[in-house]
């Protein structure tokens, strides 16, 4: 167990990009463990774990140990800390606002019209939605690319959670270069790894090249390109690093002695990990799959290269209403519905795991 | 000129909501005076010490240094200097450049400014370690340069936040002693705030006690140790054995008390007591009881048995079982005459002076 | 007991090799099959040339594409640091009502499905009246870098002893004196952090590019066009290495700097600790 200790110490490569999920963590997880922050403002309680000498520093012996209305409203230098802090964070906040909430409330609002050649009709309709959720065509697409985000997401945090296990538990000294190394391949851009798994499966791609070449097959196998398994196993590669993250992080957090009690109170290796890691890991999961589930249900790169006619996703049809068809309100719709449907689909996957998680224990 | 005052707070409140991390607070401290501000974790000392060096606000109160008041006045402006708890020395500078950062503001010229520093740094010991980088020092050396940063600015008032806690034993324990050589050398007036008891005894002119956002004692070491005002002050200052007491008589100075084992006493009337209180506590410290050997007798002894005992080194408490006490009583005796090696279930006589018992409001 | 203990790493470990290798292959195939002289990527390799890359010096086109990606990716990380201080600084350091949705809101774009963000912003900007170009591509990459910026110089900015501000104050240092003499100093690094991966992000981001750019396109959205002609793969295989390679130098380079900003930062109270 010292070793461990010992590691948690060990200054992490990237450990932005790591608090970075936490404070994803954070906007999603609201009874989760990372709630509540430090007095110095510790939007990435998760970084200060990783890095705990953070912690020991900004927390001046008073502040940390005094009753908690105090470390809320302490307000040094200037006298008020609050209209201090809204004025520092209103030019970001106008940015995303003006051009990320205002932008989808607009969106949403043309869902609910019509479109007639150039001009748009501003009297309120539910037939988009309608034609969203009813004509097959857009249906089919719908499911598909749900079904695709939901195997996905499992897929990721399924292959992940050893990864992030064998990290946080078995790392030693080489945590931060295993951490290191899970992070480049996130670096490169999107669309060149997408393009390359289409290298790699294509017809005359590296996998039927070489499988020819060694003789395993006689011909190439048009089977591995261009259907939903392609998109699966690209969109899978494609958020590796964003499953790890945060499991990682939430095991990290796991206090080793906890480990330890439940070893003397009786517990094997296996037992223990159900029982006490698993458990505490839960919020990592969730996180995991939310920050996958959700962006990969409108990926347009992947099932554009790779898809082909089997593995066309929503995003695809958004695209051609937005350009070509040239139907916004109908694109609108088919967004707004998109992200209803994800959002209560990540929301009962998350419930699932919370329940399973408690009859685990 | 020792009596002039330095610091004049009066009734000074700090609340957060709901909350008051200082409650209505009056204290003057003496030009020259080496102050503690002493409490446990929560008793509103940092908070005080806060307002006074500008970095919070009083809700209600004013604070006035040297004369001035400072209600709006900010930190930059204070005639004072914080030494802080984390010590907050500037990571990116070297020892030199940190000593020298406050004078920076001044516009000295070079060699007076170069003289300052080397000055500063001398007084602290620190000489020849000026080109140091500030993140190579351990923590003794780095208390000192904060110390050094503040004094370079011939503060009138040096505020010192906790500054030994985050030192070992050995260290703290020398610290305590050049922090007081070089308060007297400089005679600058220091308040100090601190939760460790023998620090405050060990260093102050003066301590306010505090308890939960309010003073409850202003007085000597001595005085705060042997005539605590209450129970909470006598406990946070170190064992004490405490009886309840009947009150009999009183008068404007004394209060005469009815104690079970101690008989009828008469002693100072505590400055908090109050008639409408039901009662008072007689308190003795343990070290005011002494261990009556062979046939050695006085006149005021009480007899018992030794129940449990617990060996210190150079010290041994002895837990008395004596009749007439409700509770057992704490002795503790030096290890001298061989009082660690009384058994546990012996007979015992130990003896007190009256002069060392205390009334204490309840 | 002790048998299963032993073996359970030794499982992982193989486990964690393999997961490696899925990460990395695909990524190192375009740098191997940018070097190989036949211009399908089939195995196994033919030769080994350098002419794929000579070519591209060749393409005005692509030329044109790197330039417009040099200004949007230089634009976008200049704005989306100076949001991205304002948003850090505000979060590490001061409490204030409604922070947490606040920061939901602007770490938002990193969990919606991107095609969503910019249609939505598209329609927008078409609504107000301006033609897409390379500004809307800006703007767009900005809404997607800021994330980054804010967890990149948070990191930075996190752990900042607040003693160390007021000490200044202490020492007769006024509000601009203490940023200047003692905050910017040892946030500097962590700001340089946050341009260079904005810029890498810039670089590499396609989907934003792809609707928000009018008729000059970016390297991305022109290297999407070659993906249709078979025969320019092996030019978007060396386009690819070189961003490739770019984009790790820059982020190297930055985390190196973030790295250094943080154990100054965190420095100031370690020994004590």
């Amino acid at each position: 167990m010292s070793v461990q200790s010992e590691s948690v110490e060990i200054a992490l490569d990237f450990d932005w990009l790591i608090g970075m999920m936490a404070m994803i963590g954070v906007a999603w997880e609201r009874d989760g463990p990372w709630v509540d922050g430090t007095p110095h403002g510790g939007t990435i309680p998760a970084c200060n774990q990783t890095g705990t000498r953070s912690a020991a520093m900004t927390a001046t012996a008073e502040g940390s140990r005094a009753a908690a209305p105090r470390r809320i409203e302490r307000k040094p230098l200037l006298r008020s800390g609050q209209a201090q802090g809204l004025a520092l964070v209103s030019p970001t906040l106008a940015y995303a606002l003006i051009l990320l909430a205002v932008p989808i409330l607009v969106v949403v609002a043309h869902s609910f019209w019509t479109q007639d050649y150039l001009t748009i009709d501003r009297s309120f309709t539910l037939e988009n939605y309608r034609i969203a959720l009813t004509e097959p065509i857009y249906r089919d697409l719908l499911m598909r690319s749900l079904w695709i985000s939901l195997v996905v997401s499992i897929t990721t945090v399924v292959l992940a959670y050893p990864i992030a296990y064998f990290i946080s538990f078995h790392g030693g000294r080489h945590k931060s270069l295993w951490l290191f190394l899970i992070t480049i391949p996130f670096w490169t851009s999107y669309l060149l790894r997408v393009m390359s798994w289409k290298v790699i499966l294509g017809y005359n791609g590296v996998l039927n090249s070489g499988l020819l070449a060694l003789g395993v097959i006689d011909e190439p196998s048009t089977a591995l390109l261009y259907n939903s398994s392609a998109v699966v196993i690209t969109l899978t590669h494609a958020w590796a690093a964003f499953a790890i993250l945060p499991i990682f992080v939430s095991l990290e957090k796991v206090d080793r002695t906890l480990l330890e009690a439940a070893t003397d109170l009786g517990d094997g290796p296996i037992r223990r990990f159900v029982r006490v890691t698993l458990p505490l890991s839960i919020p990592g999961v969730v996180s995991a799959i939310l920050i996958v589930m959700i962006p990969t249900v409108g990926d347009y790169v992947t099932p554009r290269l790779v898809g082909g006619k089997d593995g066309v996703m929503i995003a695809t049809a958004i695209q051609a209403q937005f350009g070509k068809a040239a139907n916004w309100p109908l694109g609108a719709a088919l967004s707004v519905t998109t992200m209803a449907i994800v959002t209560a689909m990540a929301a009962a996957t998350v419930f699932l795991i919370r329940g399973a998680a408690r009859m685990a224990r | 000129m020792p009596d002039k005052t330095m610091i004049e707070i009066s009734h000074v409140t700090r609340s957060y909501g709901p909350f008051r991390a200082l409650d209505d607070a009056t204290l003057s401290i003496r030009e020259g005076e080496f102050f503690s501000l002493l409490g446990p974790s929560g008793c509103g000392k940092t908070t005080l010490l806060r307002m006074i060096a500008g970095f919070d606000t009083p809700t209600s109160g004013t604070i006035a240094i040297d004369g001035q008041p400072m209600d709006g006045i900010p930190a930059n402006r204070r005639p004072t200097n914080m030494v802080f708890q984390s010590y907050a020395i500037f990571p990116h500078l070297n020892v030199e450049q940190n000593v020298g950062y406050g004078l920076k503001r001044l516009r000295l010229d070079a060699a007076e400014e170069r003289r300052r520093v080397d000055e500063a740094l001398q007084q602290v010991s620190l000489t020849g370690l000026g080109k140091r980088g500030a993140t190579e020092l351990s923590g003794g050396p780095r208390q000192r340069v904060a110390l050094a940063r503040a004094l370079v600015m011939r503060p009138k008032v040096l505020l010192l936040d906790e500054p030994l806690s985050a030192l070992d034993k050995k260290l703290r324990e020398q610290m305590q002693v050049e922090l007081r050589r070089l308060q007297q050398a400089v005679g600058i007036t220091f308040v100090l705030v601190t939760h460790d008891q023998y620090e405050a005894l060990g260093m102050s002119d003066r301590i306010a006690v505090m308890f939960g956002g309010r003073i409850a004692q202003v007085a000597s070491p001595k005085e705060v140790y042997q005539k605590p005002v209450n129970r909470q002050v006598a406990d946070f200052l170190g064992g004490m054995n405490f009886v309840k007491a009947e009150v009999l008589a009183e008068n404007d100075a004394s209060i005469t008390v009815q104690a079970p084992g101690f008989g009828k006493v008469t002693t100072e009337k505590p400055p908090l007591y109050s008639r409408n209180g039901a009662g008072a506590t007689l308190g003795i410290r343990p070290e005011r009881l002494r261990v009556l050997w062979d046939d050695a007798t006085a006149p005021h002894q009480i007899s018992g048995t030794v129940v449990d005992r617990h060996y210190f080194g150079e010290i041994t408490h002895l837990i008395v079982q004596a009749p007439g006490f409700e509770k057992p009583l704490s002795v503790s005796e030096t290890n001298n005459y061989g009082a660690d090696d009384i058994p546990v279930g012996a007979p015992i006589r130990v003896a007190y002076d009256p002069d060392a018992l205390v009334a204490l409001a309840d | 007991m002790k048998a299963l203990r032993s073996i359970m790493p030794s499982w992982l470990t193989g486990y964690a090799y393999l997961y490696l290798a899925f990460i990395y292959v695909p990524v190192l195939l375009l740098p191997v099959f940018s070097l190989n002289t036949s211009p399908a990527p089939k195995l196994p390799l033919e030769g080994v040339t350098l002419k794929w890359y000579a070519d591209l010096g060749k393409t005005p086109a692509m030329l044109d594409a790197a330039w417009n990606s040099l200004v949007v990716g230089l634009s976008a990380s200049i704005l989306s640091t100076v949001l991205g201080i304002c948003a850090a600084r505000a979060l590490t350091r001061y409490r204030f009502p409604l922070r947490r949705p606040i920061n939901g809101l602007i770490m938002a774009p990193l969990v919606l499905p991107e095609i969503i963000v910019a249609v939505s912003l598209l329609i927008v900007l078409l609504q107000m009246g301006l033609s897409l170009s390379l500004f809307t591509v800006v703007l767009g990459h900005v809404l997607v870098c800021v994330p980054y910026s804010v967890a990149v110089l948070t990191s930075g900015f996190e752990g900042f002893d607040r003693s160390l501000e007021e000490a200044s104050a202490d020492l007769g240092e006024t509000a601009f004196g203490t940023f200047r003499r003692v905050t910017l100093p040892m946030v500097a690094p962590a700001i340089i952090s946050s341009l260079l991966v904005s810029f890498t992000i810039s670089l590499d981001e396609f989907i934003m590019a792809f609707f928000l750019t009018g008729t000059e396109v970016t390297l991305p959205v022109y290297i999407w066009g070659q993906l249709r002609f078979a025969a320019k793969l092996p030019g978007v295989l060396a386009l690819g290495t070189i961003l490739l390679v770019g984009s790790f130098v820059l982020l190297t380079f930055a985390e190196i700097l973030r790295r250094r900003a943080e154990r100054r930062v965190r420095a100031a109270g370690a020994a004590h600790a």
